[in-house]
């Protein structure tokens, strides 16, 4: 009886059909589904929120006579947390997208939900590189990195600017694991050797003993494959043994603007990454950031925040095309529209689902020759977007016609 | 060549082991004493670990006051909010079973750091090595932080120096008589419930120094407490509740054996103290220098 | 020498044991009150987070027999939860195994592991119990960390529902919540029918006076372990059934502030009452719902209630209603 009545429903749901041309409900509802308050609350955090706001207003919705709503809600990094609050979100609170979305445990669980529910999904800080490989799906774009391009950036870069013995320190757990992978096989690609490899417990306070193991092993760069206080502590405690002083480099294989800033420049001087945007890149990321400063306590924003506002930018300008906010519909018309925004400049989206824009190697300077707040990084080398990103055919994604 | 490895690097994370023992032994001797003496078991221990380190970086910040300071005022700020919370909330449960008092503290816990994680955040807050031990010095086998030999120094000094005064003198027998028989202590004339909180606030206190002492090396921050206060309860546990000498000495010892654990087999070093205390709890439930009750 | 009573003498009947029915008429009631509630709640309130509310009461259920009824308390409960959870998912996801078979093989793990930790745990009493099932619960976190199987922080995601008996598809959300309401009953009955066996009497002769209970010839450890097998067992029941309803399995649920959220569940509820869990388990999961958006204020708030609890409602929702209605619930 109960599959009876369940039937008629999605006779009548289906039967309202060419409604589709329609915006559901009349709202366009964003979700931001992030980290409000634990490790990635400053590099995501309120400040998605804030982009997110930034992008709706920039994209002039009211004057469009658009409705546009947006959800905050806190995933606190957890996979069941997260799949809960995208499954109400879904069900009971009728959001269209949800965006942003950290840690690649609860993002791949997210990703699940969207397709099954037919929404959308627009991954900003998100790093895992099977967003665009296994997981790919016809509902999400993975907008601002992934740890596929983080590893190629920074292992590639270091290794033929001169870097070319490694020692892997690496957070024992899945996303530890990848990133490591994923750079030694760059490293030895490019011509480099890797030493030695330590696995540390996930998390992990002290590192003395690890960083001992690295000092010993003489590599001229100790490759950081953790995220978070893990990068940040292991970076500290370095400082106290020496190790950049000993003439050893860290290259950090995932850091944001904000652990840098949280470390300080004295600690985290010399050290390499990879990101996809900085504030003090050209004159139009300068002029956004500083607008996004004003209204985030004069923070200047990471790439993941950018990308927050690049994607749903983006979005809305599909929306406003599409006339519907039906997912993987507006999915697809994002991915044939160009992309144009100040803080990505000029870009594409492959039919995979991933946006293409260029990756840069950054080195943090000395406090020496920072002329103020927020002024850390110098670029080192500029990857451009063609060669940024894994090419197509070597993800597995499964929507890719070989 | 010792076991794969050059001696050398053993020896270096023998003492990498010696230093991080020094934090397990201040605070499990601080638990020790406060279960010890009061029959409570402090859950709170780690939050006010916790709060030693933030109250440094709040000397640091707001009042200018460097780390000796720190060290100095630190421990007795935070002591005197452990007396006010034993005067006010735990001398309430003394007449119940002892696991109210364990639901307390476990709760005190929760709402102190999640308190201090709204403000501050979790990503940690920085604090500098003071600069008298910054740097340090080329022993061969290793690089040897200033700091961190400061560490040990003062942790030896701290745990020997309490043990002394509760072993050895006539304000420790005291203590360790009203544990006893509190009646009997308190027909003699000695205030017992006096004795009590200042006990509690000097426990806790030795936390907050362990804190002061961790804030330079380990990020300041609101959960550096949470997942260290269960291992510092499997090293009292291995080291027999209760008694001073043997959470020293299993502190120092599982600290080492922690550090070999990070060189032999990394992976693990999570999880060996656990291991230990279940090879432990088989041969003797009360702990290596326990006494069953 | 008497420990005093971990559970509230008061809220307990004075008639005589021989007077007292199976059924007192007040359990009854709250029985059958219960029951229709649940029977029809998913036409009104969302079911997906009745069914959440539900895994967490039969998990607060099997808390409670051993803290209520025995008076250990267990800092690790999580770990039952957690584990069979894993398994179950497992099961259902890698091996394609049906719904039925997910949730046997992940309540026989809870049980062996609950035989394990057990057998360990109950060689110490009272705190140092507490103390020890957590250090164990804690191992075996680190442990579900590294493990390749548990998929570490990703946890065993996109589990399949799985068609229940071959007849029932699960994958419709209906159809879940009414097994899943049926499970909670079975385990419900289950542990209303142990503490009200000879097997409960003697548990709770254990609690009120062990070395006496020595004297007349029972085997306290042995009833001790049982019991703490059945908890463990239950709790991974519960957690076999998380595992399909949310189809993923996590480290959230083996962790140690799970483990301190079902004992808020039970001390909120009230401690030894039948139905104190049940309630306790609900305002608990409507509580973080309300909260989850204000992430960081929820451990606050379960902090502040478990300090509220201790020191002036020891009692619990269940236990003043049950003190005020003269009435054990």
């Amino acid at each position: 009886m109960i599959k009876a009545f369940l039937g008629a429903l999605a006779a009548l749901a289906l039967a309202t059909g060419p409604a589709a041309a329609q915006i559901s409900d009349g709202v366009i509802k964003i979700g931001v589904l992030n980290d409000q308050s634990g490790t990635y609350a400053d590099l995501a955090g309120p400040g998605s929120v804030v982009a997110a706001r930034m992008a709706v207003e920039d994209f002039g919705a009211a004057k469009k006579g658009m409705k546009v709503e947006i959800l905050v809600a806190d995933h606190q990094n957890k996979p069941d947390v997260g799949s809960q609050i995208a499954r109400q979100w879904f069900d009971v609170d009728k959001v269209d997208v949800i965006v942003d979305v950290p840690t690649s445990s609860v993002v791949l669980a997210v990703n699940q939900i969207a397709r099954e529910k037919n929404k959308a999904l627009l991954v900003s800080t998100g790093a895992t590189s099977d967003l665009t490989g296994k997981a790919c799906s016809p509902n999400a774009i993975h907008w601002t990195y992934d740890t596929w391009a983080l590893a190629n950036g920074t292992g590639s870069a270091i290794v033929k600017t001169g870097g070319d013995t490694w020692f892997f320190l690496t957070a024992d757990y899945a996303f530890g694991h990848a990133l490591e992978r994923d750079t030694e096989a760059v490293v030895v690609k490019n011509g480099g050797k890797v030493l030695g490899k330590v696995r540390h417990p996930f998390p992990t306070a002290d590192f003395s003993s690890f960083l001992l193991q690295a000092q010993a092993s003489k590599a001229k760069i100790i490759g950081l494959a953790n995220a978070g206080a893990d990068t940040t502590n292991a970076i500290k405690q370095g400082a106290e043994f020496g190790i950049v002083k000993g003439g050893q480099q860290f290259a950090g294989l995932l850091v944001f603007l904000t652990d840098v800033n949280a470390l300080g420049l004295d600690k985290a001087q010399g050290l390499l990454l990879t990101e996809a945007f900085y504030w003090d890149l050209n004159d139009q990321t300068r002029s956004w950031s500083k607008r996004f400063a004003e209204r985030h306590h004069q923070a200047m924003p990471t790439m993941a925040q950018a990308g927050v506002y690049s994607s749903v930018l983006h979005y809305l300008k599909a929306v406003e095309a599409l006339k519907s906010d039906d997912g993987p519909k507006v999915i697809a018309k994002m991915k044939e529209m160009p992309t144009d925004d100040p803080v990505f400049g000029k870009g594409s989206i492959r039919p995979d689902g991933r946006k293409i824009h260029p990756m840069y190697l950054f080195e943090v300077k000395k406090p020496s020759e920072s002329k103020g707040p927020w002024d850390y990084y110098k670029v080192r080398a500029t990857i451009p977007a063609d060669q940024a990103f894994r090419p197509m055919d070597q993800g597995d994604c499964p929507m890719v016609k070989k | 060549m010792l076991l794969g490895i050059p001696p050398q690097a053993l020896f270096g994370q023998l003492l990498i082991g010696l230093i991080n023992g020094s934090f397990y032994a201040m605070l499990s001797l601080g638990l020790s004493v406060i279960f010890g003496l009061l029959n409570i078991i402090n859950f709170t221990h780690g939050a006010q670990y916790m709060m030693g380190a933030f109250a440094a970086y709040f000397l640091l910040q707001w009042a200018g006051l460097g780390y000796g300071w720190a060290l100095l005022l630190a421990p007795v700020a935070v002591g005197l909010l452990g007396i006010g919370l034993e005067r006010t909330m735990l001398k309430r449960l003394a007449h119940l079973d002892h696991l109210y008092g364990l639901l307390l503290t476990f709760g005190m816990a929760l709402v102190v750091q999640g308190l201090f994680r709204n403000e501050f955040g979790s990503s940690g807050l920085p604090y500098a090595i003071p600069g008298p031990l910054t740097g340090g010095h080329d022993l061969g086998f290793m690089f040897l932080p200033n700091y961190r030999a400061w560490v040990v120094v003062f942790s030896l000094t701290v745990c020997l120096g309490t043990w002394f005064v509760i072993e050895r003198t006539k304000l420790g027998s005291y203590l360790r008589a009203a544990t006893e028989n509190p009646a009997l202590v308190q027909a003699f004339g000695i205030n017992v419930p006096r004795m009590v909180t200042l006990t509690y606030g000097f426990g806790v206190a030795l936390a907050a120094a362990a804190g002061v002492l961790a804030a330079p090396i380990y990020q300041v921050n609101p959960l550096m407490g949470a997942d260290l206060i269960i291992v510092v309860f499997a090293v009292v546990v291995i080291g027999g509740m209760g008694s001073i000498l043997g959470s020293i000495v299993t502190g120092f010892g599982l600290g080492v054996i922690e550090g070999l654990t990070k060189v032999f087999y990394p992976e693990a070093s999570n999880t060996v103290i656990f291991v230990i205390m279940a090879v432990v709890l088989l041969i003797k439930p009360a702990g290596l220098f326990g006494r069953t009750q | 020498m008497e420990r005093p009573e971990i559970v509230s003498s008061e809220g307990r009947i004075d008639t005589p044991a021989a007077v007292t029915p199976a059924w007192p008429r007040a359990q009854l009631v709250a029985f059958f009150v219960m029951v229709a509630v649940f029977l029809v709640a998913p036409f009104i309130v969302y079911p997906v987070f009745l069914m959440k509310a539900l895994c967490f009461a039969l998990f607060a259920c099997a808390f409670n027999l051993l803290i209520g009824y025995v008076g250990l308390l267990s800092f690790g409960h999580a770990v039952f939860l957690g584990s069979a959870g894993y398994v179950s998912a497992h099961v259902a996801k890698v091996w394609g195994g049906p719904p039925e078979l997910a949730i046997l093989a992940g309540t026989s793990t809870a049980a062996i592991l609950g035989l394990v930790i057990g057998a360990l745990a109950i060689r110490r009493q009272g705190i140092y119990f507490a103390m020890i099932t957590l250090a164990l619960a804690q191992m075996i976190y680190f442990f579900c960390v590294q493990a390749k199987f548990t998929g570490g922080e990703d946890g065993i995601q996109a589990v399949p529902r799985g068609v229940l008996l071959g007849v029932l598809d699960l994958q419709s959300t209906l159809a879940m919540y009414f097994v899943v309401l049926a499970v909670f009953l079975a385990g419900f009955l289950l542990i209303y029918r142990t503490i009200h066996s000879p097997f409960g009497q003697v548990l709770k002769a254990i609690r009120e006076n062990e070395p006496r209970a020595l004297s007349l010839g029972y085997e306290a450890d042995r009833y001790k372990l049982i019991a703490f097998v059945l908890s463990a067992t239950l709790a991974g029941l519960a957690g076999s059934t998380k595992a399909l309803v949310f189809q993923l399995a996590s480290l959230t649920d083996v962790h140690w502030s799970m483990s301190g959220e079902v004992v808020l569940m039970t001390l909120l509820g009230g401690l030894g009452t039948v139905f104190g869990p049940v309630a306790g388990a609900l305002i608990v999961a409507a509580l973080e719902n309300y909260l989850a958006q204000l992430g960081a204020w929820v451990t606050v708030v379960q902090g502040a209630i478990f300090v509220f609890c201790v020191l002036t409602f020891r009692r619990g929702v269940v236990g003043e209603l049950g003190r005020i209605l003269r009435q054990p619930l």
